[in-house]
């Protein structure tokens, strides 16, 4: 039932949203998280570009038990994730998640943990070049390991 | 053999993005076969802290015994999303 895709290409929000809801009149509500490349960083110099580098063997896996694991915790009636992967500039898309449902709690709730699991548990890594020339890849950061936590089941 | 797969730093620190290796006889864990690989790549395993693992595409712990034909792959905690 899930869409994931990985690949170079960008997305089109609309045209994902208007695939996960053809033929149907049993959705409510759809809850969208679009991820984009930033140039700001704290305390750093700009970003100029971003390479997204993955594991492809593992990626379509670890999405596809992310995704397995919302449709669990929430009634879900279609789910979509499309992540970038190789070099893309400021203002790029890069990652893209959908989850519908019959309610928007469901939808929002399940959008906020695909994402948040998303950051921490799928084999995608992410190195910038910066406006001064330097570049190296992104440390991951404890307030996304805090935000996947708290999707953590009792 | 198993065949290791390296990505992001550990890729560049070890110029190798996968190499093949001979499990020694007897129970070879993720950890035992970290100390192997840290004798052949000091620099790309000098932080222990900060690389994570996966077996045949699935995250493991140190504990975790290898087999014969194993993929076993070592990166940076991940930072996609």
């Amino acid at each position: 039932m899930a869409r994931i895709v990985v690949g170079t290409e960008d997305f089109d929000v609309g045209a994902e949203i208007a695939a996960l809801t053809a033929g149907r009149t049993d959705i409510g509500g759809i809850g969208c998280f679009v991820g984009t490349v930033r140039d700001t960083a704290p305390g750093a110099p700009e970003v100029s570009a971003l390479t997204l580098e993955h594991y492809p063997a593992m990626t379509q896996k670890a999405l596809a038990g992310i995704v397995a694991e919302a449709e669990r915790r929430w009634p879900l009636l279609g789910c979509t994730v499309v992540h970038r992967v190789g070099r893309m500039l400021p203002g790029e898309n890069i990652v893209l998640v959908l989850a519908a449902s019959a309610h928007r709690q469901a939808a929002l709730d399940a959008t906020a943990f695909l994402i948040d699991w998303l950051k921490t548990k799928a084999p995608f890594w992410k190195r910038e070049d910066r406006a001064d020339g330097s570049s190296g890849w992104v440390e991951a950061r404890e307030a996304d390991d805090a935000a996947a936590a708290r999707w953590a089941k009792a | 053999m198993i065949d290791v797969l390296y990505f992001a730093w550990l890729r560049e620190r070890t110029g190798l993005a996968e190499e093949r290796i001979a499990l020694p006889a007897g129970t070879t864990t993720v950890a035992d076969l970290i100390e192997m690989l840290a004798a052949r790549h000091a620099a790309a395993f000098a932080n222990r802290q900060t690389i994570r693992c996966a077996v045949n595409q699935e995250f493991a712990d140190p504990s975790v015994v290898l087999h014969p034909g194993d993929e076993v792959a070592f990166f940076p905690p991940v930072t996609g999303g």
